[in-house]
């Protein structure tokens, strides 16, 4: 490699990280400017800054008691749920034995607190009879109402899926729709009838029987529907997430809807009933999907899906619906909640705290520079760029962060990234040493940088990636205080990573250039007489080393030259005979 | 300084050395006697003292308080519970929440009245309840589920790299040393495991297998193709890689202590117990106890592991013969 290739792959890396920088700052920007609730402030955790706390309080009929179990796992359930939305550490516990608080730093919106409460209990019903309810002249006439999009809802299959059924719909016509509808029964019936959806009809916590057709609207009350027994329930579902419809051509719409995956028995079932229902005739070829009771959408068959996949559109927008997918991705609440109180709480923690924490963080950094300028000289300042480069991009990560995934900054965060600063020295640490190696071997600066580069990296990319496997691992299967802390683990690792490979690398290529640190100037901290030739003696005073005769290092530079494996082994067996005859 | 960088050219050249290998009896009954104490001391102190974020608790909520002053609410919880660590936060704009250990009924009804009194509200405006875990069964579940599957992966992931199932082994077995001490000092001296503590002991996890990982990629380095060697050995050269990193190891452990050593040092005197002091000493005594096994325990234990294969032994008797 000539030298100006090495300065022009160093300028080149340093432009990179100042892009990122730069990047960083301007989404920051933008988000701040246009009001989209970014802000350069990290937000902070409910220790830290307090919160919103929750309580809630089971719905039950009357004369059934909620047992502890039920609680404990809706606990459970809610606290994924609210994982699920964003890396806020929330705090979810019982209350005495009945109630459930849920503290969340920050003011929740109602999608949030419907995410929280709602049962989200799904079931897919056929539809057996379905007409607009009374009401929906008077909703019209009342307020805003959105027919259309309730209207235009439909269940679509994989594309494949789409194809083979366009070939089997001919023979669908020969059904006649017969006044008194199969399997619906005289009182569901006359429910059915009276039914006015402005009204409301359902009691708190209702549970329905699965195996008896149902009576209900749907959630805009539009229409009103008689359904029949459950086919298929919302834990045949594998997985859920939201997404917007993309068209035939793989074009993105606007249209938001939650895509379905089925667990193995729930595709069977799933293509068991499309494929029964399928052939009949409007409105038995619809298929229901309620929430908690509620139609959320009726959409008309078009295919048999027998691929196990199945997306809901619906009056859904980007956060209805992922909220939808997270609730559907964790299961129903084994029992409903009402919200009994919602009110601020302060921070658990004086402020004393984390401006002690951040106190000590600055003297432990400040102890971290001296120790290195003790060790490494004028390369320290390398150091403490590297870190000052760390300390920013960390900032500027957690401040998108803060906004994009709802991080929030607690106590235990901050002294996870102060430690950091540890962990993040130590590539530095590697690097260097491995440099300093290769000089004692007798290389030129410049060559000793490349070649204990090429070395070092490959330390600090196995080690790295450990931690990295860590926290991937970690915040995929936990759940609460152990999937911030991975989150954390992550971002700094990644940080580390890049300020390594953007900033320390490519500094110490240009400075091996500046004559001061390529002729190992007293202070530069690649010494050649401290490093091997002659013995740094303290207090401004050398002496020629005893340990390592001249001809030593002529003779190890000659080896370092034509140095790969097996040369490389032969080295190390001089040096470690050396050391067993000394003994 | 002048010694210590000597030290680093003697340790790269040989010319100095420290026999981390040769005396690894003397390793493990150190090792030995660590853990058992990690684990006696805890027992008989009479197990692991868990907060209430573990434990859940009693909570008090005085309504209708005209000062919301904090540490009104923490000197009358003293009053009654002298050694409690008791949470309080502000909730809305005229109630104060208090979280303690769970108390009987007798000291629960107390700090009632004692809560009462300090606010200056009727008694009727202190409610009690209690409360659960905020970190339940179902994060610990979760927690250990991701920690095996973490160490299984990152078993492998090492095997893989270091293309041997061994040094993977001798990684776990250090962490597991590591994890057992630093649980132990907590257990030991009685302090009170709360969440922060755990993600303390979280990091330490990652840091010991960093620690180690970095240690044997020179392992790995210098032992290459040794079983060719006809001048050194096996166990030579695991040792040399140890000596060659120690000026990182020493390096880095210096480095990773300053910062926590400060915080457990301001944590500890000025604020008295809390997350900073309990995440801290975690750290403290893990990152200690991570590099000193790595050097004592890992290397050594990888080396015990491999040496007496067929081709390392062969290759020794050759060395043996040459000397």
């Amino acid at each position: 490699m000539s030298e100006s290739a090495v300065t022009k792959g160093a300028r080149k890396r340093l432009t990179w990280l100042g892009v990122l920088i730069i990047a960083l700052v301007a989404i920051i920007g933008l988000g701040t400017a246009t009001n989209a609730g970014a802000s350069f402030a990290p937000k902070l955790a409910l220790d830290l800054q307090g919160g919103t706390q929750i309580i809630l309080a089971p719905v039950v009929q009357a004369g059934t008691k909620v047992t502890q179990e039920q609680l404990n796992q809706a606990v459970a359930i809610i606290r994924q749920r609210v994982d699920a939305s964003g890396v806020s550490e929330a705090q979810i516990n019982t209350q005495g034995n009945n109630n459930i608080v849920v503290s969340i730093p920050g003011n929740p919106d109602e999608n949030t607190l419907k995410l929280i409460r709602s049962s989200a209990k799904l079931e897919f019903r056929p539809v057996l009879e379905t007409s607009q309810s009374t009401s929906a002249s008077v909703s019209t006439s009342t307020a805003t109402p959105t027919p259309a999009a309730t209207s235009g809802a439909t269940l679509n299959s994989t594309p494949k899926a789409t194809a083979t059924a366009k070939a089997t719909a001919a023979p669908s016509a020969s059904a006649t729709a017969t006044p008194a509808v199969p399997g619906v029964d005289a009182a569901t019936q006359k429910f059915y009838d009276s039914l006015d959806c402005s009204k409301p009809f359902r009691s708190a916590g209702q549970i329905d029987d699965p195996k008896l057709p149902l009576a209900t609207c749907d959630t805009s009350g539009y229409s009103k529907f008689v359904l029949g027994p459950v086919e298929v329930e919302g834990t045949d579902i594998a997985d859920a997430n939201a997404g917007t419809v993309t068209t035939s051509t793989g074009a993105s719409t606007n249209t938001w809807a939650v895509n379905l995956n089925f667990t193995p028995a729930g595709t069977q079932k799933f293509a068991d009933v499309t494929g029964r229902l399928f052939p009949k005739t409007a409105p038995q070829n619809q298929f229901a999907i309620t929430l908690d009771g509620y139609v959320i959408t009726a959409p008309t068959l078009q295919a048999v899906i027998t691929g196990g996949n199945a997306q809901i559109t619906g009056n859904f927008d980007k956060n209805s619906s992922k909220s939808l997918a997270d609730q559907l991705k964790y299961g129903a609440l084994p029992i409903s909640f009402e919200v009994q109180s919602q009110e601020n709480i302060s921070a658990t923690l004086g402020s004393e705290q984390l401006a002690m924490g951040l106190l000590a963080g600055g003297i432990g950094l400040l102890l971290v520079i001296i120790y290195s300028f003790f060790q490494y000289r004028a390369l320290a300042l390398v150091t403490v760029g590297s870190l000052v480069v760390a300390g920013i991009l960390t900032y500027l990560l957690i401040a998108v962060l803060s906004w994009r995934q709802g991080y929030h900054l607690s106590l235990s965060g901050v002294a996870g990234l102060i430690v950091a600063i540890g962990i993040t020295a130590d590539s530095f640490i590697v690097y260097f040493e491995r440099v300093r190696d290769e000089l004692r071997d007798g290389r030129s600066l410049g060559a000793a940088v490349e070649s204990g580069w090429k070395r070092a990296i490959r330390t600090i990319l196995v080690s790295d990636g450990v931690s990295l496997l860590a926290a991937v691992v970690l915040y995929a299967l936990t759940v609460g205080n152990v999937r911030g802390f991975a989150f954390t683990l992550g971002l700094t690792t990644l940080i580390d990573l890049a300020v390594v490979i953007l900033f320390t690398h490519p500094m110490l290529e240009l400075l091996a250039k500046v004559p001061f640190f390529s002729s190992g100037a007293k202070w530069s901290g690649f010494d050649a007489k401290a490093l091997g030739l002659v013995t740094y003696a303290g207090r401004g005073s050398f002496r020629v080393a005893e340990t390592v005769p001249a001809g030593k290092a002529a003779k190890a530079s000659k080896e370092a030259n034509k140095r790969q494996t097996l040369a490389e082994r032969k080295a190390n067996e001089n040096s470690a005979s050396k050391s067993e005859s000394s003994k | 300084m002048s010694k210590f960088s000597d030290l680093g050219n003697d340790l790269y050249t040989g010319a100095r050395s420290f026999d981390f290998v040769g005396r690894r009896k003397i390793w493990y009954s150190i090792a030995a006697v660590m853990v058992a104490l990690a684990i006696l001391l805890p027992i008989l102190r009479g197990g692991y003292n868990f907060g209430i974020e573990f434990k859940g608790g009693s909570e008090f909520r005085v309504a209708g308080v005209s000062s919301q002053s904090q540490q009104v609410a923490v000197d009358a919880v003293h009053s009654v519970v002298p050694n409690s660590d008791p949470l309080v936060t502000t909730v809305g704009t005229d109630s104060i929440r208090v979280q303690t250990a769970q108390l009987t009924d007798l000291k629960s009804e107390a700090v009632r009245v004692a809560l009462a009194a300090a606010y200056k509200v009727k008694s009727s405006s202190v409610a009690s309840s209690f409360i659960g875990a905020n970190w339940g069964a179902d994060v610990t579940g979760k927690a250990i589920n991701g920690l095996i599957v973490f160490i299984v992966l990152a078993a492998v992931l090492m095997a893989l790299y270091f293309r041997t199932l061994k040094m993977s082994l001798a990684a776990v077995l250090a962490l597991v040393h590591d994890l057992v001490i630093t649980a132990g000092v907590y257990g030991a001296l009685g302090f009170e495991v709360t969440p922060a503590a755990v993600i303390g002991f979280l990091t330490i996890l990652g840091y010991s297998l960093y620690d180690t990982v970095v240690v044997f990629d020179k392992i790995r380095e210098n032992t290459f193709e040794v079983e060719f060697s006809e001048k050194v050995t096996f166990k030579q050269q695991v040792n040399l890689a140890i000596n060659q990193t120690l000026v990182r190891s020493i390096n880095t452990s210096i480095v990773a202590v300053l910062p926590v050593a400060s915080i457990l040092f301001i944590g500890a005197t000025i604020l008295g117990a809390g997350t900073l002091r309990d995440i801290s000493l975690a750290l403290f005594i893990g990152i200690i106890v991570g590099t000193y096994s790595t050097l004592f325990i890992a290397a050594p234990v990888y080396s015990h592991f491999r040496e007496n294969e067929p081709k390392y032994r062969k290759a020794e008797q050759k060395v043996l013969a040459n000397a």
